[in-house]
């Protein structure tokens, strides 16, 4: 059966806005469409009468830098991302999580903004731009905004954009300075789904001596209904001394803090509360590495 | 409809078309570049890959009005004419293909990696091939492709095909022929069933169970019928002869009547003008349904609270119990001074060919090709489906005809009916071609798997080593109809002593019908599962007697002079020993540092070893016979025929080689015809391993009579005596003549004889279970040894090296056998840490190509392989069975390696690491658990 019947690809923001009007509820926004129509396929999403493509929009497959910021317009492709040295060197996590998404084949169509916009408590990309404390910019109810990207997510799966007449144009973020350094990783299991068991980003900055955490952002996923930030432990390891005691220190936190939970045919809660420590010890002392030394080189792109 | 405007290989279309297709739909069915394969349209596969302006993508997800103005490159594109891209010569070559259904996808995907990396890393092509899936070649042979065709495009020249060590070839025979179908699998030329189209063709489906065991109290199709564009939509009511089918026992109804025993049963059929018609059908048609106790299980299905699945068997569930005795088990135990008693579990595995089943029905009459009722379909055995379809249709075999396309993989899997008898009735009950192409996921849900087992076994041995004993019950999942079951489960239930020398042995084996996918034939047929069981039991016994795991394996192997469990004496061709020589000098080499198992950092590494053993031909009393015909031209070319199937395995090849070894004709003068019931000699089933013995020896004894009467016509002519006439190169010579064989092939004609011979070849008789004597008549061995490194952090697995060396009387093709090993092993990979399918109370979780992973590239170890010959004399050439040796102690040998890493001995599969590290993390040494038990 076939998924759609109508397909636009629009040049504009306001274009795409008016089309989706036009079908009152009955067109869907489509980026690389590598979730999309699957969820169709699979009747997880209702069959639109139209697609309106947003890839053509002039400007939203683009990666713009302004000194240290970075903008990314929400149809730019994993792939696109993976090829940036600007984010291998200065958002290391980005490319790390958006480097595992998929094969090649998916991470040349499949999106940033797509991702985002499933809004799965673990999604990959979604997981690092939550570390990188990224905004987004959005047309909500006829209203383009910027918002935290936090602020978009309401449940698994779900978020405030109702992809039948809301818009996701791009993020933004800054890109690390000097003492500033991040990492990703994730577990997988090789059965099923490939849906991370746990996924992990961390942003670290150090104090001017390099020997104490001025700063972190940790996103640990899914441990909530939604992306969101492993805060208490973040705050135990504010202003403390880097090394091992303090990932320790973390663990801990973590261990007391965060409730994983047993996914069907996924993870049990117990492996998860592992998998947390297994991260937690694998990602932290990456990104204060790369914070130390202003050095980062992505790891597991493409394989893991 | 809309206009599209792309390029396609540099040829610009402007297309009127609707906007809701997908690129692939578009490149296959609008331009007819059939080269492109839709193999999930999950974009899981990455067989549909196509390059949109040089960048990879999945085209079955892709719309094709995305693609506005873009350039597309497909297979199609890529040589120049005649002139091969290296990477497609690459493929050739390196033995890279071979059913040839994801290669199209693969070279693709290949050729955009070398068009940005000219000179990439073994990491490289894995990162770039990781999501394009092969389910035959175990990836390592493409690994080798792509680095050739790198270095030719680099201007370095190819990098030439390394052979193994094997003994002496002939002429054809022991040498890397590529098969003739090869160039048109690399071109995207090779039709598979689908690439066929008719004029007038309709589109059929099927509608499915809505329960797993549920009586049906009403069936209306009366809205589907009156939609515009349905053509028929047919019921039980409309099945012309009788409606049921079945391979070994006709308990399968064609479409069901009265109850549903699966979620993969028919309950109706209908032809429409086009697939969304179709599918829009299958939705009007009601269907009530009273459901009944869904028997979900084996255990359950043997007591007495479980309803039957089917009233009318004799025996109730339980479709078959299993019985090896041998000598006396109370003494065999009493003689043992360790005994060691498991349970093992092994789940529903599913072959995941990569092509899923097509079937095209051409009523007869339609053309003048097509004078009688003809079914085109991939199919394992040709003239069992005409069988089945005849008494389905109520028509005499010879008024329908079987044509068989080329096959996208079988593994077992495309040995029963799929769509061949609806097509049929479709066809004939509308007078046009219907074809039936199954979806991924209705693939996955419908045709018989591998049979899930519970295996309780009891090991007994002496101080020394010396097994007395072995005890075992296996319960076999059967599913709802029989398939090949009785077949599959005398296999497991045979073997379950492992290739040793086992004096006293009491084995059960229930084959039960349960309300899960039917289990039938898959690669390894039975013995997969009880080498699980029977290998790890060993390891476990060399622990408790404190012996090397390879030692006790060599005392107890079978040799020649030793009697099996079935009391079999083995007379010849028992290679075992070599086998575990070969693993003992490449894994430990002499080396007195070696080491079973090691830890850096987080990670703990070891080895483990297994053996197997498994028949060639159907043996147990069954006749096992196959036909083939030898054809002589007089342009010098000849024809080998039979309706054997090849499927990617290299059967065709091996035809061609036998046939120009005896009539001394070169290869490429040598063609062969396949899987065609009207013009071609019946060959019986391709499964068991059985064809390279079988319908090789039908074709070689086939040339040799031709041989015989080409050299007596030619002997009459030269005035020579027959014997002293050669066949080489193509000529008969004797006495300073040299005559083409063609022109001999005049001469036979001028006399009014055909240059034609048909064979019918029986092999050696063989005895039925429980009657002693041979029950087969030829097993080839192996022995393997896995390298595993253990992630202590997360538990996850990993396989970096297999050392295999499989014992299979003679290499007539090493290429095509090394294809065999390196794919077996990497299927065996698979079904140990990656594949399991899911089944709750008989509905199929694993509904989805996404919720079913077999082996990527990523997967792919280090693999080294040897091949002992050790000859059969009634073999041609001395071959014996190669197709399911390969894959059978891959499992075992990784099992028992993650057992010295770790300490954790797993007794189910898959591996589930979620299991192990909870294992590791509570000092536990077993894992009873899976994946599958995450909820």
């Amino acid at each position: 059966m076939s998924l759609w019947t109508h397909y636009h690809t629009p040049a504009t923001v306001d274009e795409a806005l008016t089309l989706l009007a036009g079908y009152q509820g009955r067109a869907r926004v489509i980026a690389g469409g590598t979730d999309l129509l699957l969820d169709i396929r699979h009747g997880h999403t209702p069959r639109p009468d139209a697609l309106v493509d947003i890839t053509r929009i002039s400007g939203i497959a683009t990666l713009r830098q302004d000194g240290d910021v970075m903008a990314l317009g929400a149809g730019v492709t994993h792939a696109q991302i993976v090829a940036e040295p600007v984010l291998s060197a200065r958002a290391t996590c980005l490319v790390e999580s958006c480097g595992v998404v998929g094969g090649p084949q998916v991470r040349n169509v499949g999106t940033i903004g797509g991702n985002v916009a499933h809004a799965l408590p673990a999604g990959d990309g979604t997981t690092s731009l939550v570390a990188l404390d990224a905004e987004a910019d959005v047309v909500l109810d006829g209203v383009r905004q910027w918002l935290p990207l936090r602020a978009l997510f309401v449940g698994p799966g779900q978020s405030r954009l109702d992809q039948t007449r809301d818009l996701l144009v791009g993020f933004r973020f800054r890109l690390c300075g000097p003492r500033e350094g991040s990492a990703f990783k994730r577990i997988m299991r090789p059965q099923g789904v490939a849906l991370p068991i746990l996924g992990c980003a961390a942003w670290v900055r150090l104090d001017e001596s390099g020997a104490r955490y001025d700063d972190l952002r940790i996103c640990i996923g899914p441990v909530s209904k939604v992306p969101s930030r492993a805060e208490a432990v973040e705050e135990t390891l504010r202003g403390t001394t880097v090394g091992a005691e303090a990932v320790e220190r973390a663990v801990s936190v973590a261990r007391e803090t965060l409730r994983p939970r047993t996914s069907k045919f996924r993870a049990t809660a117990e492996y998860r509360q592992e998998m947390v420590e297994v991260l937690l010890r694998r990602v932290l002392p990456l990104a204060a590495e790369r914070a130390r030394t202003g050095e980062a080189i992505p790891e597991g792109v493409g394989m893991e | 409809m809309s206009k599209l405007h792309i390029t396609v290989n540099d040829k610009p279309y402007d297309l009127d078309i609707p906007e809701s297709r997908t690129l692939a739909q578009v490149l296959r069915y609008d331009l007819g570049l059939t080269g492109t394969k839709i193999g999930c349209e999950e974009a899981e596969c990455g067989l549909c890959t196509v390059l949109v302006n040089n960048t990879p993508v999945d085209s079955c997800i892709y719309p094709a009005f995305k693609a506005q103005g873009a350039a597309i490159t497909t297979i199609e594109g890529l040589a120049r004419g005649e002139e091969l891209h290296p990477l497609q010569r690459a493929f050739v070559e390196h033995g890279a293909v071979q059913c040839g259904f994801c290669t199209p996808g693969m070279i693709i995907t290949a050729k955009a990696l070398l068009d940005s990396i000219p000179n990439p890393s073994d990491h490289e092509i894995k990162v770039a091939l990781k999501d394009t899936l092969c389910r035959c070649t175990g990836y390592t042979s493409i690994i080798h492709a792509v680095h050739s065709a790198a270095s030719e495009l680099r201007g370095e020249g190819a990098i030439p095909w390394q052979p193994r060590e094997t003994i002496t070839p002939l002429n054809a025979v022991g040498r890397p022929v590529p098969p003739q179908e090869v160039v048109d699998k690399v071109t995207g030329r090779a039709r598979f069933a689908d690439d066929y189209v008719f004029p007038g063709m309709l589109i059929g489906r099927t509608l499915r169970a809505a329960h797993p065991h549920a009586r049906i109290t009403r069936l209306d199709t009366s809205k589907a019928k009156a939609l515009p564009g349905v053509r028929a939509v047919l019921t039980h009511e409309d099945v012309p002869g009788k409606n049921i089918h079945g391979l070994v026992f006709a308990d399968w109804p064609v479409l069901c009547a009265d109850k549903v025993r699966y979620m993969g049963d028919a309950v109706a059929i209908v032809a429409a003008d086009d697939a969304d018609t179709a599918a829009r059908a299958l939705e009007l048609i009601e269907v009530d349904y009273e459901p009944l106790t869904v028997v979900g299980d084996p255990e359950f299905a043997h007591s007495p609270a479980a309803p039957l699945v089917h009233e009318g068997w004799e025996t109730g569930n339980l479709l078959k119990h299993i019985k090896v005795r041998s000598g006396d088990i109370e003494q065999g135990f009493a003689e043992a001074d360790v005994i060691i008693e498991r349970e093992y579990r092994t789940p529903t595995i599913e072959h995941a060919f990569m092509e899923p089943e097509c079937a095209i029905g051409v009523p007869a009459g339609y053309d003048a090709e097509h004078p009688k009722l003809t079914i085109y379909v991939g199919s394992q055995i040709p003239y069992d489906d005409r069988r089945q379809t005849a008494i389905a249709l109520g028509l005499p075999e010879d008024q329908i005809r079987v044509r068989g396309t080329l096959i996208g993989g079988g593994f077992g899997g495309k040995e029963d009916i799929a769509g061949q008898i609806h097509v049929a009735m479709l066809a004939q009950a509308l007078g046009r071609p219907v074809k039936m192409l199954y979806t991924r996921q209705e693939s996955l849900l419908f045709h018989p798997k591998r049979h899930a087992t519970i295996i309780r076994i009891r090991t007994g041995a002496k101080r020394d080593g010396t097994l007395t004993a072995v005890q075992a019950t296996l319960y076999g999942d059967a599913g709802a109809y029989a398939s090949l079951s009785d077949k599959v489960m005398t296999r497991a239930t045979t073997h379950a002593t492992g290739p040793y020398v086992v004096p006293h042995a009491k084995i059960d084996c229930y084959a039960m019908y349960t309300n899960n996918p039917p289990s039938g034939a898959f690669r390894g047929f039975g013995v997969t599962q009880s080498a699980f069981a029977v290998e790890q039991n060993m390891d476990l016994l060399a622990e408790a007697l404190g012996m090397d795991p390879l030692e006790l394996r060599r005392k107890n192997a079978q040799r020649v002079g030793a009697t099996t469990a079935t009391g079999q004496l083995l007379r010849e061709s028992v290679g075992l020993l070599q086998t575990i020589d070969h693993i003992e000098r490449d894994m430990r080499g002499g080396d007195p540092a070696f080491r079973w198992s090691w830890r850096e950092g987080d990670k703990a590494y070891a080895w483990g070893i297994a053996c197997a053993y498994k028949n060639t031909g159907l043996g147990g009393g069954a006749p096992d016979r196959a036909a083939a015909e030898v054809e002589v031209f007089a342009d010098s070319s000849a024809e080998v025929r039979t309706s054997s199937a090849d499927m990617g395995q290299g059967l065709s090849v091996v035809l061609v080689q036998v046939t120009a070894e005896e009539l001394g004709m070169p290869v490429e003068r040598v063609r062969v015809l396949l899987s065609d019931t009207d013009l071609t000699p019946d060959g019986g089933p391709t499964t068991a391993s059985r064809q390279t013995y079988v319908s090789g020896n039908a074709a070689r004894h086939a040339a040799i009579t031709m041989r015989e009467a080409l050299a007596a016509v030619a002997a009459e002519r030269l005035s020579v005596a027959p014997e002293q006439i050669r066949f080489e190169g193509g000529t008969l010579r004797a006495d300073g003549s040299v005559v083409a064989i063609g022109e001999v092939v005049g001469w036979m004609r001028e006399q009014g004889q055909e240059a034609k011979v048909r064979y019918v070849y029986d092999a050696p008789k063989t005895q039925p279970l429980g009657t002693g004597g041979d029950m087969h008549f030829a097993f080839s061995y192996a022995t393997q040894a896995a390298l595993v490194e253990v992630d202590l952090g997360t538990g996850a697995v990993k396989v970096l090296k297999i050392i295999a060396a499989n014992d299979v009387g003679r290499a007539i093709n090493p290429k095509t056998l090394e294809g065999q090993v390196e794919g077996g092993i990497v299927m065996g990979l698979g079904n140990c840490l990656t594949e399991e399918y899911i089944v709750e109370d008989g509905v199929p979780w694993s509904t989805l190509f996404a919720r079913y992973r077999i082996p990527s590239i990523k997967h792919t170890p280090e693999i080294v392989s040897h091949f002992v010959e050790e000859q059969v004399s009634t073999g041609p050439f001395g071959a014996k069975g190669v197709g399911e040796i390969t894959s059978i102690n891959t499992t075992p040998a990784i099992a028992n390696a993650i057992y010295n890493a770790t300490g954790v001995r797993v007794y189910r599969i898959p591996v589930d690491q979620d299991a192990l590290l909870r294992a590791l993390k509570a000092g536990a040494t077993e894992v009873h658990a899976t994946w599958h038990d995450v909820k």
